[in-house]
C-alpha cells in the first residue's frame, strides 16, 4: 500500500492565499487506510482551514469531498459536473492521485495535501512501514524474503555493513529510533531456512533501468488492452 | 606469493616482511600543501599511505587528488573509494584516472551513510557496494574489461585491492563469510577496523584460520591510538562498528589528564605486540587520527623501522 502522511496545515494554507472556493478531494484507497487522506482526514482539514480563515476575518468557502480512487479516471469523472463551482482544489490522495486529478482538470489549481512517503504496511495502528521500493526488479527470491533493496539504508546486495551493531543499522543513533539492520534479518531468515548459501554467493550488478533511474516506468499489457 | 603490480606495499607483502600502512584525511578546504604535509612526517615509516575517501561523510579534498600528489612526491598511495558517492560511471572513470598516475593500491569500501556527515540531506548512490567494487576492480585489471562490456587493449589498472572488514560488527558469525566473500570478489589485502577488543579478534582470526582465508588474503591489523579518555569514550558510544571494552577507558581515565596521550601510544604499543604473534596476521594499518605525527614514534617503538626496501 502507498502510504502517505498529512502536510503541515501552514503549507496548505500558504498555498490557498487569494482564493475563495475550495475544494478538498481525499481518496478512500491507500491513503484512507493509512489515515492521511480519506474522508475523515477531509473533514479534519475542511473545518481546519475553515477555523483558520474565519479567524483571519476571511471569506472563504470550503466543501469537502472523497473519491473511491484518484488514480482511475472513471472516478474522477464524479468531479465534472461540480469542480467549475471552485477556484482551487487540495487533493489528499498520493502524488499519483494529484497528478492524475491535475490531468484530468487542466485547468484548475490542484495542491497536494499529504506527503506521499512509501509502500508500507500497517505493522500496528498508527505504525507503518517501508517494504518496497518498486525498483521493478524483485530480488526477494535471494534474499529470504527481505528486500537489501529498501531495508537497508545502504542498498547492499552482499551483505551488512560494518556498522551495524546489536542487530541494528548505523543510521539508528542519527534518526533516532531503532532501525532493524536489513542484512542482520536476512541472514537469521536464510540460516532459519537453511538457504546460507545464496548468502555465499556474491551478487550480480543490478540492474536499475527498471527503477526510477530508467526514467518515468509504463507497463504495457496487450492481453489486456481494449 | 610474488607481486604482481607495481605496488610497494604489495612487495613488501610478498617479500614476507610485516607491512606498515597508515592514513592521512585530506583537509575541508582546496589547500594544496596539508596532505603532503602530513605524509613527509610519516612517509620513512610505513610502506604505504591510505588516502581516506571523505569520511564519515564529511566533504574533503577528494582521494584521488591527494593520491596523486603522494605519487608525486614518491610516496605509495592506497586510493580508498567509497560506493556512497559514486555510480558505477564514476567509479570506473576514477579507477582509470588513478592509473594514469601510477596509483597501484586501491581499498574498496561502501562507506559511512551520509547522514554521519556534514550534508545529512544529499542523495546516495549505492550503485554497488564493497565487494562488488573488488570485483570490479579485478575485472579491468585482469580482464581487461570494463563493467559495459568495453574491452581495453591498453592501459588496463595495476592495482592491489584491499578491502576492509570489521570482526566487531554485528552479526558476528556473518564477519567471517564476509571476509570469504570479500577474498573470492578478490581482494589481496585486508585493513581491519581499529582494534581494541582483543578476545573478539581472536576469535574472529581462529574463524578466519578455520577457513584458509589468513593464506589467501593479507590481514593488517588496524590500531588507533587513542589521544585522551575523552575520545575512548567518543568511539565507544558514538562510532558505530567500534567496540571499546571498559577495560581501555578506565585505564586511560586512571591517569592524569596530561598523561593520557601517552598513556594511549603505550596501549597502541601492547596491542601491536600482542597482535604480532597473532597467527595470520601479515602487518599494520596505523590510523593515527588527526595525529599523525604520532606514527613514527609508535612504528620505531614497535620495532617496525626501519621499513624494507623491496625494489
Amino acid at each position: 500500500m502507498i502510504m502517505a502522511k498529512a502536510k503541515p496545515i501552514a503549507e496548505i494554507i500558504s498555498c490557498l492565499e487569494g482564493f475563495k472556493k475550495i475544494l478538498v478531494v481525499g481518496c478512500n484507497g491507500c491513503v484512507a487506510v493509512c489515515e492521511a487522506g480519506g474522508l475523515k482526514e477531509v473533514q479534519i482539514l475542511a473545518a481546519a482551514l475553515r477555523i483558520h480563515f474565519s479567524q483571519q476575518g476571511k471569506r472563504l468557502a470550503v466543501d469537502e469531498i472523497s473519491l473511491t480512487r484518484q488514480c482511475d479516471k472513471e472516478y474522477l469523472e464524479d468531479l465534472k459536473d461540480q469542480l467549475d463551482a471552485y477556484d482551487a482544489v487540495v487533493s489528499l490522495a498520493c502524488g499519483a492521485g494529484v497528478q492524475f486529478l491535475a490531468e484530468r482538470y487542466p485547468d484548475k489549481p490542484i495542491f497536494p495535501g499529504v506527503d506521499t512517503c512509501f509502500l508500507g504496511v500497517t505493522e500496528e495502528q498508527g505504525l507503518w512501514s517501508e517494504r518496497c521500493q518498486a525498483c521493478g526488479q524483485c530480488v526477494l527470491a535471494s534474499t529470504g524474503g527481505i528486500c537489501p533493496i529498501t531495508r537497508c539504508a545502504k542498498r547492499m546486495l552482499n551483505g551488512p555493513c560494518g556498522g551495524s551493531e546489536n542487530g541494528k543499522c548505523e543510521i539508528s543513533v542519527l534518526v533516532g529510533r531503532d532501525v532493524p539492520c536489513g542484512w542482520h534479518m536476512i541472514y537469521q531468515r536464510l540460516k532459519q531456512l537453511g538457504q546460507l548459501e545464496r548468502f555465499r554467493t556474491p551478487a550480480e550488478d543490478k540492474d536499475w533501468t527498471a527503477s526510477r533511474d530508467g526514467g518515468p516506468r509504463e507497463i504495457i499489457r496487450e492481453d489486456v488492452r481494449p | 606469493m610474488t607481486a604482481k603490480t607495481p605496488s610497494n606495499l604489495e612487495k613488501v607483502l610478498a617479500a614476507g616482511h610485516l607491512a606498515v600502512t597508515s592514513e592521512c584525511g585530506p583537509p575541508r578546504n582546496g589547500q594544496a600543501g596539508v596532505v603532503p604535509k602530513k605524509a613527509e612526517l610519516i612517509r620513512d615509516y610505513v610502506d604505504a599511505v591510505n588516502i581516506t575517501d571523505n569520511q564519515t561523510a564529511v566533504v574533503r579534498q577528494c582521494s584521488l587528488a591527494a593520491c596523486i600528489r603522494l605519487k608525486l612526491m614518491g610516496v605509495d598511495p592506497v586510493l580508498q573509494m567509497v560506493t556512497r558517492d559514486r555510480n558505477r560511471i564514476a567509479i570506473q572513470s576514477d579507477l582509470l584516472g588513478a592509473t594514469s598516475f601510477g596509483i597501484h593500491n586501491i581499498l574498496c569500501l561502501t562507506g559511512d551513510h551520509q547522514r554521519f556527515g556534514d550534508h545529512p540531506n544529499s542523495v546516495n548512490v549505492f550503485d554497488m557496494d564493497s565487494t562488488r567494487l573488488i570485483q570490479t576492480v579485478r575485472m579491468m585489471r585482469d580482464e581487461g574489461r570494463l563493467l559495459g562490456g568495453y574491452q581495453m587493449e591498453e592501459g588496463r589498472p595495476q592495482m592491489f585491492i584491499g578491502a576492509a572488514e570489521n570482526p566487531f560488527a554485528d552479526p558476528f558469525e556473518i564477519r567471517v563469510l564476509r571476509l570469504a566473500k570479500k577474498v573470492a570478489a578478490g581482494a589481496q589485502f585486508i585493513q581491519t577496523q581499529c582494534i581494541y577488543n582483543m578476545e573478539k579478534f581472536k576469535l574472529w582470526m581462529k574463524g578466519v584460520r578455520d577457513m584458509g582465508l589468513h593464506e589467501e588474503v593479507a590481514i593488517l591489523a588496524g590500531v588507533t591510538p587513542m589521544k585522551n579518555v575523552g575520545m575512548a569514550r567518543y568511539m565507544k558510544n558514538r562510532v558505530p562498528g567500534i567496540d571499546v571494552p571498559d577495560a581501555i577507558v578506565k585505564r586511560l581515565a586512571g591517569v592524569p589528564k596530561e598523561r593520557q596521550a601517552e598513556e594511549g601510544i603505550n596501549i597502541c604499543l601492547e596491542q601491536i605486540e600482542e597482535l604480532r604473534r597473532e597467527e595470520g596476521i601479515r602487518g599494520f594499518h596505523i590510523m593515527a587520527i588527526e595525529w599523525e605525527e604520532k606514527v613514527p614514534e609508535i612504528v620505531s617503538r614497535a620495532g617496525l623501522f626501519p621499513r624494507p626496501k623491496v625494489d
